[in-house]
């Protein structure tokens, strides 16, 4: 009996060596308060597996999570009647607001460049830039400043061997979310990955929004515009006739 | 403490916004003026990107405005009838400023435009004031201070059709110089966030000749609907104005305003002109660096279609 099981094993290496991933979320949705100021995300998660684990290569886990994507305009400075001003323009098709990887070795080790390209995993993948005007020098450039400059504010990320693996079955991570987020539904993404090819492949959503007061004052401003704008001016005008009164109140004492 | 701003979306320190607030309405109580021109450019500078700056320091400026209003109105020392046609070509003025700027926001150019008004007008302004105030210190350590007599030949000015009296102002002038001056800050209004004080005062007792006691008072009660209409394109066209962040500026600049207004009595005219106009002048110089000089990256994201 045992035979015929490993010969069937044998038979449909994919079946006996599936590894599929269970996840697990410090929290499913986040929300932008009006003190909001980051938040951090623990990923966690274990492998499952029908049979023993497999010999061979050991597994590593990439965790990616990305926030909403949205069409850019990148702007490139030039000296011009001796100041610097904004000359060419290049369109980028989609980049998210916010992207964050996750591995459990150097990327390098983790993922081959053709899995890469076919899952989209590594940052300059996730933006991606189509048509360039032809008469734009250095295009690429500019699909580079995009993740050179969101690398710097922090919304973008690359957290190599951040992501604990105990026994290539539990594994832990954390991300962190910084305070300037975008609300939006953020696809959090698991990779199991054996010699560089990915074995399994696990997707959720974060749930990012505003609440409360952000909330209300964001879908005022867009949906309602005149009455927000009238409405900031009756603060205004009542903020001034209370200063102007108070300060009468301070004098006579 | 940090506060989430819902229409900027970045996560600015309330405290700094207040001190912010407060450090402008010191400046703006000592001096006389809005405080726009320091507020949008300190703005710029602790990241809140440039249209929100621009359109929440109009509401700002509503709020400060209206208390000063509220004091003028008390003394009498304002001219509804020529603030009213003021108010007419500003209102004109700020329309069209809006269409350049939302012109140029589509071509990228908006950043730009902003600074390089800032840059041209704290100049010639700052310069300007700097000289004058300079002159005054000097004829009053010569003369022992007997004022200057103002010229009353206005020449070409004084032919111009459309005669109208203003009681108030004491002038029997044409209605023409008003509505343009008012028209050219009403652009700069839509253009740099600005309640154009800083222009507007100047060109009503140097350019209309007005009596300087009723100036300010007028300035202010023109400016607040300029500044509230400007809010309000704002508001409906590019859904830039954050409510949390001017809130926040309006409570630091009413408490900075008392203060300030108290230091302002205590020093004399000509030392308070100086140091305005040093100021004018040291931010002016900041900002004509920043586009001088090579900026440390050149490349910059906005949102698709220049929206």
């Amino acid at each position: 009996m045992l035979r015929m099981f490993l010969l069937l094993a044998l038979c449909f290496p994919a079946l006996a060596q599936a590894e599929e991933v269970v996840l697990g979320l410090s929290q499913k949705r986040v929300q932008i308060t009006t003190n909001f100021d980051g938040s951090e995300i623990l990923i966690f998660g274990a492998v499952k597996r029908d049979g023993p684990a497999p010999s061979g290569a050991p597994l590593e886990v990439i965790v990616a999570v990305e926030g909403p994507s949205t069409a850019l305009t990148v702007r490139r400075k030039e000296r011009r009647y001796g100041i610097w001003i904004n000359v060419d323009a290049v369109e980028v098709d989609a980049a998210p607001a916010f992207y964050a990887v996750a591995t459990s070795v150097p990327f390098a080790d983790a993922i081959t460049k053709t899995e890469d390209l076919r899952y989209s995993v590594s940052i300059p993948r996730a933006v991606r830039s189509v048509g360039a005007p032809m008469n734009v020098k250095d295009a690429q450039g500019f699909a580079s400043a995009v993740i050179r400059i969101r690398e710097n504010s922090g919304l973008y990320q690359l957290h190599e061997n951040s992501v604990t693996l105990t026994d290539q079955t539990l594994f832990e991570t954390r991300v962190a979310l910084p305070a300037n987020l975008t609300e939006g539904d953020y696809k959090a993404r698991i990779f199991l990955t054996r010699s560089g090819k990915v074995v399994s492949e696990y997707e959720t959503l974060i749930d990012v929004h505003k609440v409360g007061l952000e909330r209300f004052l964001f879908n005022l401003s867009r949906q309602q515009p005149l009455i927000y704008g009238l409405l900031s001016l009756a603060i205004a005008i009542a903020a001034g006739w209370l200063a102007s009164a108070a300060f009468r109140i301070f004098q006579r004492n | 403490m940090q506060i989430y701003l819902p229409i900027a979306e970045v996560s600015v320190n309330a405290f700094l916004l207040l001190g912010l607030g407060g450090m402008v309405g010191v400046l703006s109580g000592m001096f006389g003026v809005g405080g726009g021109f320091l507020m949008t450019p300190l703005l710029f500078f602790i990241g809140i990107p440039p249209a929100v700056a621009v359109a929440t320091g109009a509401n700002q400026i509503v709020a400060s405005s209206f208390s000063g209003l509220l004091a003028h109105l008390k003394r009498k020392t304002v001219d509804l009838k020529l603030g009213t046609v003021l108010l007419v070509g500003g209102l004109v003025g700020a329309a069209i400023g809006m269409v350049v700027f939302n012109y140029l926001k589509a071509m990228g150019q908006v950043d730009l435009l902003v600074r390089l008004c800032y840059v041209v007008f704290l100049g010639i302004i700052g310069s300007l004031m700097f000289i004058e105030s300079l002159n005054a210190i000097r004829k009053l350590a010569k003369a022992g201070g007997a004022p200057a007599k103002r010229k009353r030949d206005r020449g070409v000015l004084s032919k111009l059709p459309f005669k109208v009296r203003f009681h108030t102002s004491g002038l029997y002038i044409s209605i023409i110089p008003p509505l343009i001056i008012a028209v050219l800050v009403g652009i700069l209004t839509a253009i740099m966030g600005v309640g154009g004080g800083f222009i507007m005062v100047p060109a009503m007792i140097y350019l209309l000749g007005m009596p300087t006691k009723v100036v300010v008072g007028t300035s202010l009660f023109q400016i607040i609907f300029v500044t509230a209409f400007t809010t309000l394109l704002h508001a409906t066209t590019n859904y830039t104005v954050d409510m949390a962040l001017a809130v926040l500026l309006l409570v630091g600049g009413v408490v900075g305003a008392q203060i300030g207004t108290r230091i302002g009595l205590k020093m004399k005219a000509e030392q308070l002109r100086i140091l305005l106009a040093l100021l004018v002048i040291v931010v002016c110089g900041k900002l004509a660096l920043d586009l001088l000089l090579e900026p440390g990256e050149l490349y910059s994201i906005g949102a698709a279609g220049g929206q």
